[in-house]
């Protein structure tokens, strides 16, 4: 892996960041965990629907944390990219809930929508 | 001054989208009209404005308009850049015009439809991204243009969506004009890792000073024609534009006759410098040029549906466009184009004033005789049929065919070091091409204007429509006298504005004599036809079957896209949804434990065992792997989440 480049000099910070690099890191992580736990141990497509958001926020914060540590705007851009994308995602999700409805099969159980299996 | 005015000529038509297509609600029938004509007449004054301020300068004068960088990744950048040199205020001014007086028209013709609004906002969203199209410097700028002239299309061919057949033909156009987009994806990313731009200038620059490879040049220059080709319906692209007759008569005006389909041949006439490189796809431009304009010329001759006969006739006269690009004549493609948008759309807007005024009827020989009934629209369309057919001195279409075809004479092709004159066979085939143009538009005229009156038009046609008539009239009547072959008189008005010396060579006179005779024959052909003996060929059963040929193109051309891209897709089809694959391994197990029982039976030995174990592993995994697939999203984020581990796993860990 290439070595990466130095955080800018202190003097040049305006302000001190509330979280270091590494807290939020472990933070995203912590974050990232408790969302996939979410996705893999909930049944309700809703609970599902929210814990990916979760694990998407939680890639986000890497983001902001990164630019934040080098001085990019670049980091807070791709953060309004995944925020466009959590939207999206979710509008999807929900679209497939309603159609479900639509098709006679009124519930949120993720287990009991499973026609596609081998 | 007019640096600013460029951005404000292509941002008045979309802010009166952009209004048409949120406060719809709010607006009068009235207001609508006014938003959209005030959008593009808004416009149509800073272009009027923008040609008087370039015309006052030297003729290199290139006024460059750099709006922000679009984005930038390594050695390649892309900007969001206009450009306005001669060409493009030529395309300007004919598209805001032209686009102008279609939009009055437009209001009194689609006065009373309830989804009103709905067509104006993609009418004026059209005019916005055909003026990005032909004010782009950026190729890919000029794409953002070119994606969004094709989508208005689509929702304006479809604007009718409760007939499912209009929504089939959109999605016809839609499909056909995307394989053009993929090739012009092709050679914009061909283009842009060879120069690391996509700067119109800097390309033909680059390419002309060796730096770009001459496999390069000539790939891309082939994708570009195939997109062009899409675009403007030419062989084999050409089965989408009848169909596009499904939308509203000013759209095919504006969109399928005067501007659109003509993009390919700005395309190619801005990036003319590029295809002076490439003599072999020049070569085949000019040959699929001039085979569509005769096998579109014979199609219309059979077609009995007014619309269709002028959307033939569209593709004919691109025909002619692109076999001049062929040839090299790109100023006599931009002469015929300028012309062709002003009698085209005059015929189209006069042939939807008959078809409303004929009960919405649109069969040519059930609406005989409206010659009388309709004096002023009779004029109009007979106007716009001698332009078309080229009648010489009273037609546009005379002087920008006659400079095409005196081209064509000393045209010689450059092909793997062989120097073939083809010019002579290609003027020849131009020439039978211009006669047969005169009979096919002669034929609707007769048909339509001449004879016993059948049906009985009702009304009046309203001002708001005879203006906007009466306008493109005047033009196609005198918009061409701008520039003349020597015989006639020495004006070179149209050269001299594109900044070009005028052509030095003289042609013979019998050249400007047979371009005369051939329109004036095919008129006679017509009246011999079709005017003077009225019942016979009117009454004939079977008009289509005189020529066969041309009466079963457009079924043909169908059945060879169901064979070459529908057929296939299908069987492809098929095969996934059939899941082909998983019955041929069932089979397989099967026959493999069907195998097995038989040499079981027979030996009961070693080979039996084996084949035995062999089958229950088949099956095991089989039900193991079927296992995997339950169909339970939660399992399948888990089998994900484990293999993206595995994956990190063996990056990180040493």
């Amino acid at each position: 892996m290439p070595p990466l480049p130095p955080p800018p000099v202190a003097s040049q910070a305006l302000w001190a960041p509330a979280l270091s690099f590494n807290e939020s890191l472990v933070l995203a992580a912590v974050l990232f965990c408790i969302g996939l736990a979410g996705v893999l141990a909930r049944r309700n497509l809703m609970f599902m629907l929210m814990s990916l958001d979760i694990m998407l926020n939680a890639a986000a914060l890497v983001f902001v944390a990164a630019g934040a540590r080098w001085h990019d705007a670049a980091g807070q851009v791709m953060f309004l990219m995944i925020l466009a994308l959590a939207a999206v995602e979710t509008a999807v999700g929900l679209a497939i809930i309603l159609c479900l409805h639509a098709r006679g099969r009124p519930t949120l159980d993720g287990d009991s929508n499973n026609l596609l299996q081998g | 001054m007019a640096a600013f005015l460029i951005p404000l000529a292509v941002l008045c038509p979309l802010v009166a989208s952009i209004i048409l297509f949120t406060c719809a609600r709010h607006l009068s029938t009235r207001g609508v009209g006014v938003v959209a004509c005030g959008g593009v007449g808004l416009s149509a004054l800073c272009c009027v404005i923008l040609a008087a301020w370039l015309l006052a300068r030297p003729v290199t004068e290139v006024l460059h308009v750099d709006l922000w960088t679009w984005m930038r990744a390594g050695g390649f950048s892309a900007h969001i850049a206009f450009m306005l040199d001669r060409i493009s205020l030529l395309m300007i001014l004919v598209v805001t015009i032209v686009g102008g007086l279609i939009h009055i028209y437009a209001m009194s013709y689609m006065r009373t439809d309830p989804a009103l609004a709905r067509f104006f906002a993609c009418m004026t969203l059209f005019v916005a991204a055909m003026l990005v199209l032909v004010l782009a410097s950026d190729l890919l700028c000029l794409f953002i243009g070119w994606e969004g002239v094709g989508l208005c299309s689509y929702l304006l061919i479809g604007f009718w969506h409760d007939n499912p057949a209009n929504t089939a033909a959109a999605r016809k156009a839609f499909y056909l004009t995307r394989i053009g987009d993929v090739a012009f994806l092709c050679a914009l990313l061909l283009l842009a890792t060879a120069t690391g731009s996509l700067r119109i200038a800097s390309e033909v620059g680059a390419a002309e000073s060796g730096q770009v490879s001459h496999m390069v040049v000539n790939a891309a220059t082939l994708c570009m024609v195939v997109a062009a080709f899409a675009k403007s319906a030419q062989i084999p692209f050409q089965a989408w534009l009848p169909d596009a007759m499904a939308g509203p008569t000013p759209t095919s005006a504006l969109i399928h006759a005067a501007t659109m389909v003509t993009a390919g041949v700005y395309l190619l006439a801005r990036l003319h410098g590029l295809f002076a490189l490439a003599p072999a796809v020049q070569a085949l431009v000019a040959v699929m040029g001039v085979l569509t304009l005769l096998m579109a010329a014979c199609t219309a001759l059979v077609q009995s549906d007014l619309k269709r006969i002028l959307a033939w006739s569209t593709i004919s006269q691109l025909g002619y466009m692109y076999l001049a690009l062929g040839c090299g004549i790109w100023q006599g493609a931009l002469f015929h184009l300028m012309t062709h948008a002003f009698f085209k759309a005059l015929l189209f807007l006069a042939a939807g004033s008959i078809i409303l005024r004929a009960g919405h009827e649109q069969d040519i020989f059930r609406m005989n005789g409206l010659g009388r009934a309709m004096p002023g629209v009779t004029a109009a369309f007979v106007a716009g049929a001698s332009a078309l057919a080229g009648l010489p001195l009273v037609g546009a279409g005379f002087y920008s065919k006659e400079m095409i075809l005196s081209g064509l004479w000393p045209a010689r092709f450059m092909l793997a070091g062989h120097d073939i004159p083809a010019g002579p066979v290609l003027w020849g085939l131009g020439l039978l091409g211009a006669f047969l143009t005169a009979l096919y538009i002669f034929r609707a005229v007769f048909v339509v204007f001449e004879g016993d009156s059948r049906t009985d038009p009702t009304g009046r046609t309203p001002a708001g429509m005879g203006i906007p008539l009466a306008c493109l009239a005047v033009m196609s009547v005198f918009g061409g006298m701008v520039e003349m072959p020597d015989t006639l008189a020495p004006i070179h008005l149209f050269t001299a504005f594109l900044g070009l010396s005028p052509p030095q060579a003289h042609e013979p006179a019998w050249l400007v004599l047979a371009g005369a005779l051939a329109p004036l024959s095919g008129l006679l052909a017509a009246w011999v036809l079709w005017g003077r003996t009225p019942r016979i060929m009117r009454e004939m059963p079977g008009q289509a079957s005189i020529i066969p040929l041309a009466g079963s193109t457009p079924r043909a051309t169908d059945a060879l896209y169901g064979l070459v891209f529908v057929r296939p897709l299908r069987v492809l089809l098929w095969f996934v949804r059939h899941d082909v694959a998983a019955y041929c391994l069932g089979r397989t197990g099967r026959l493999t434990r069907l195998a097995s029982d038989r040499l079981e039976l027979a030996r009961r030995g070693m080979i039996g065992l084996v084949a035995g174990r062999t089958v229950m592993l088949t099956r095991e995994g089989s039900i193991l792997l079927g296992r995997m697939q339950d169909g339970r999203v939660r399992w399948y984020a888990a089998w994900i989440a484990a293999g993206l581990c595995a994956a990190l796993a063996t990056m990180v860990l040493p």
